[in-house]
């Protein structure tokens, strides 16, 4: 399909100008509104709006893991209802729609120097339609019965049984009604995504050029394309189940007595279209973070990405493994040995390509001229985080530890720091790093170094003693541990601390949020290039862009996004767009 | 779930081969800015559109192959009993044939510049796909006639389940249809008119090959030819 032309040829003609929708009304320039910027901050309000819903649900259940007995209101269906929400809303409704919808849109055409999405109407649709979703998915809570406490992974039988919460009434319906709407929307967006990092790139941006925050989206999105259709599958296959009575995933079940009119199904059948979809949504949610913190560390360390090439390949290559892995969140499901040894290994191998990241962001950093600004500070925090949680993932992923495992606290410290806490981490950097790109001015630098030792500190003084507490045996899940073996004093009081500081650090983002708005009227003026960073968005002639990003003519490229201390160069970054060659001493690497 | 492996598979080798293209052994932080330089195009010489339909294909692909996976692994237990196709569903194939080869006229003619062929291929088009509609509606009327409702067994469930989700597609692409035939009549420019009749073929052919692997999967001829690759492997 793509010819690949030497190096030497005759540049081909301007790559064509794509037509821009011009938008005539406050309404179509604002609201329903074609540009990608527009669309992006749109996403990422709404995806901010209900995160903050599902960190209200964290701090209910701290209450109750942390004091139980206290909180009348808190019954056992109500902490259900938390778990569940909080779980699905913060890794689809927030990450996946912050990372890909938000800085997604924002960044990608930006960053490749294009003046929009390919398909700007499509990716409109794509936005309202997700809007959609998060409202049928806040609409159950009002519902009668409330939402649906089935746990995020709505594993039937027992998600759409009476015993749970929202099984026979309208919570389940709502929720997959709402994952539905969520994957078709998605979709549209992701088509964009891909095909504008396909089709839109400007001159010399090859795909070899490409900053690597864009590589880390793009394949994200590819892997998102290509695994939201199993939660699709499995999402219509339950409604069924629930709605029309059908049996896909129901065995025969006698409920209070009575003989449900199912019958035959496999529950197990749920539980691989659903990991089939989940394991890689962990990447699909790292490998964005992955990309930024690549850039984040090269600008703010002034020097240029360690090993770019095996970054991009690593990133590539996790994209692909992460396919085969997901029987590992099933170990406890039992299945033939033969079958968890082959995932435990496919397991243990992305560790490769994962630690090679790990030590180039190092490396990267290695004699670098490291300035801790507030988005360095939160980069260095991620891979910390990450190595943390990923080690954790080592004892996991291995069948026999993950056993006697699986039903612990100790899983619920292992994925929040490694797919709550790090990315996250990435998504506070990146706001610090891009929000003077978006608004024009930079957020208030004390605000935000209380923000991030505030919440860095707070997450480790969370998420460690949730660890131990895992391995004395405290089990998740469930509502109330009274007068219990692995329940000592002890567990007790770590519970409680756990409970007080995930109050804090709750707290500190609103600190956050009120620096979000503060700074937009009262924050330092940024200038264009804040960072004196190489890629494109921030060499745009207008901050914040213009429609159109790049004002009459697109930028063309010559050099790859990390040109940082060049030697002989005047400046210690050289802007992506810029011509010109600069005797360097760089050796090949 | 080795369906889905088996097409993941083919996605993998079909983006390796196309990153293999894309100079992936260069090392940009050698290439010093001159004119020289710039290497293009940048994007293929296909139409973004085209392009665009080719990876949505690639999801409705991956959907309908998970399907296959949930079928073949729920027909695996022992509460399985397949139902009898009815007899329609040949027809109905032999339809949507037709509209495909209807769509391939209207996208060679529209090469050409003959939009009175255009106007035929892109009206036979849309009048047997709805045809092909009407006949899968029909065939589910004979079986709940017969008394094999979506309930009573989850082979019944599957062949409505999997019909229904490849009728809406057919019913989404006949939206596009209407309205590229609504442009074939109203003059739109021949260039965009000649690209949406491609893209329209191209979703056709598509969903086509997606009838015909689902007929032979609800048939039952794939489970034995799966069964036979599997004998040959083990």
């Amino acid at each position: 399909m793509v010819d690949i032309t030497p190096a030497d040829a005759v540049p081909p003609a301007e790559v064509a100008e794509m037509e821009l929708y011009h938008p005539h009304s406050w309404w179509t320039k604002y609201v329903f509104s074609q540009d990608a910027k527009v669309i992006a901050i749109q996403y990422s309000a709404t995806a901010t709006a209900i995160g903050l819903v599902a960190l209200v649900l964290s701090w209910l259940m701290r209450l109750q893991l942390g004091f139980p007995g206290t909180f009348d209101f808190i019954s056992p269906e109500a902490y259900y209802q938390f778990i569940t929400m909080h779980g699905m809303i913060m890794v689809i409704y927030l990450l996946t729609a912050l990372f890909l919808g938000g800085f997604g849109n924002y960044l990608i055409p930006l960053m490749v120097g294009a003046r929009d999405m390919v398909f700007p109407y499509v990716n409109m649709l794509s936005y309202w339609i997700y809007l959609l979703a998060v409202l049928v998915l806040a609409s159950s809570f009002f519902a009668p019965g409330g939402p649906t406490g089935a746990g995020w992974t709505l594993y039937p039988p027992q998600a759409i049984m009476t015993g749970t919460p929202g099984g026979q009434d309208w919570g389940i319906i709502l929720m997959l009604v709402s994952l539905i709407l969520f994957i078709i929307g998605f979709t549209m967006g992701g088509l964009n995504y891909v095909v504008t990092v396909l089709q839109a790139r400007t001159r010399g941006m090859t795909l070899m050029r490409l900053p690597l925050t864009v590589w880390g989206i793009f394949t994200a999105t590819v892997m998102a394309l290509l695994a939201f259709p199993a939660l699709f599958v499995a999402c219509v296959m339950m409604l069924f189940d629930r709605a029309l009575g059908t049996s896909f995933f129901m065995p025969a079940i006698v409920e209070m007595g009575e003989q449900l009119q199912h019958g035959g199904g496999s529950p197990i059948l749920f539980q691989h279209l659903f990991w089939f979809f989940g394991h890689p949504e962990v990447y699909i949610v790292a490998l964005p973070a992955f990309g930024i913190v690549s850039d984040l560390i090269s600008t703010h360390a002034r020097k240029n990405i360690f090993g770019y090439r095996m970054m991009v390949w690593a990133i590539v290559g996790i994209g692909a493994l992460s396919f085969v892995v997901w029987a590992h969140h099933m170990y406890v499901s039992g299945m033939h040995p033969y079958f968890g040894f082959f995932f435990a290994t496919t397991t243990l191998i992305i560790a490769v390509p994962t630690a090679i990241k790990v030590y180039n962001w190092v490396l990267t950093l290695w004699r670098g001229d490291i300035h801790l600004t507030v988005p360095m500070l939160f980069a260095l925090a991620f891979i910390v985080t990450f190595v943390n949680g990923g080690l954790t993932g080592l004892f996991l992923g291995n069948v026999v530890v993950d056993v006697p495992l699986s039903d612990t606290m100790f899983v619920v410290a292992h994925f929040h720091m490694v797919m709550g806490v790090a990315p996250i981490l990435v998504i506070f950097g990146a706001i610090y790093h891009w929000y003077p790109k978006v608004t024009g001015r930079m957020l208030n630098e004390a605000m935000g170094q209380f923000h991030f030792w505030v919440t860095f500190l707070g997450a480790y003084l969370i998420f460690f003693p949730m660890h131990y507490i895992g391995l004395m045996g405290v089990p998740r899940r469930y509502h109330e541990l009274t007068a219990t073996t692995v329940m000592t004093e002890s567990a007790h009081d770590l519970n409680a601390f756990i409970s007080i500081m995930a109050f804090i650090v709750g707290f500190a983002q609103i600190v956050f949020l009120f620096n979000l708005i503060w700074s937009i009227r009262h924050g330092r003026e940024a200038g264009g290039n804040p960072w004196r960073a190489t890629t494109l968005e921030w060499q745009t002639p207008e901050t914040p862009p213009a429609h159109g990003n790049f004002g009459k003519e697109l930028p063309i490229v010559y050099r790859w996004a990390y040109d940082y201390s060049v030697p002989g160069a005047k400046e210690d970054f050289i802007p992506q767009n810029m011509p010109g060659s600069f005797e360097s001493s760089r050796e090949p690497a | 779930m080795s369906v889905i492996l088996v097409f993941l598979l083919v996605i993998v080798g079909f983006a390796g081969w196309w990153l293999s293209h894309q100079r992936l052994m260069a090392k940009p932080w050698l290439e010093q800015g001159v004119i020289g330089d710039i290497i293009g195009p940048e994007g293929s010489t296909l139409p973004t559109a085209k392009i665009g339909l080719g990876v949505f294909l690639a999801v409705v692909g991956c959907l309908f192959a998970l399907f296959t996976s949930a079928y073949l692994m729920r027909m695996a237990l022992s509460d399985w009993q397949a139902l009898p196709l009815p007899r329609v569903l040949w027809f109905n194939t032999g339809v949507l044939v037709l509209s495909s080869i209807a769509l391939q006229c209207a996208s060679v003619a529209a090469r050409r510049g003959q939009i009175d062929t255009v106007r035929l291929g892109l009206v036979t088009a849309g009048l047997t796909a709805l045809a092909f509609l009407v006949g899968q509606l029909v065939a589910w009327r004979e079986l709940t006639a017969d008394g094999y409702l979506l309930t009573a067994n989850p082979a019944n469930s599957f062949f409505y389940l999997i019909t229904g989700m490849h009728g809406l597609h057919i019913l989404g692409g006949l939206v596009a249809l209407s309205r590229t035939t609504a442009g074939a009549w109203n003059g739109a420019p021949p260039e965009r008119l000649r690209l949406s009749v491609e893209l329209c073929a191209m979703y056709w052919h598509f969903l086509l090959f997606v009838w015909l692997a689902i007929f032979a999967l609800l048939a039952g001829w794939a489970a034995t030819f799966i069964e036979i690759c599997r004998q040959l492997l083990t």
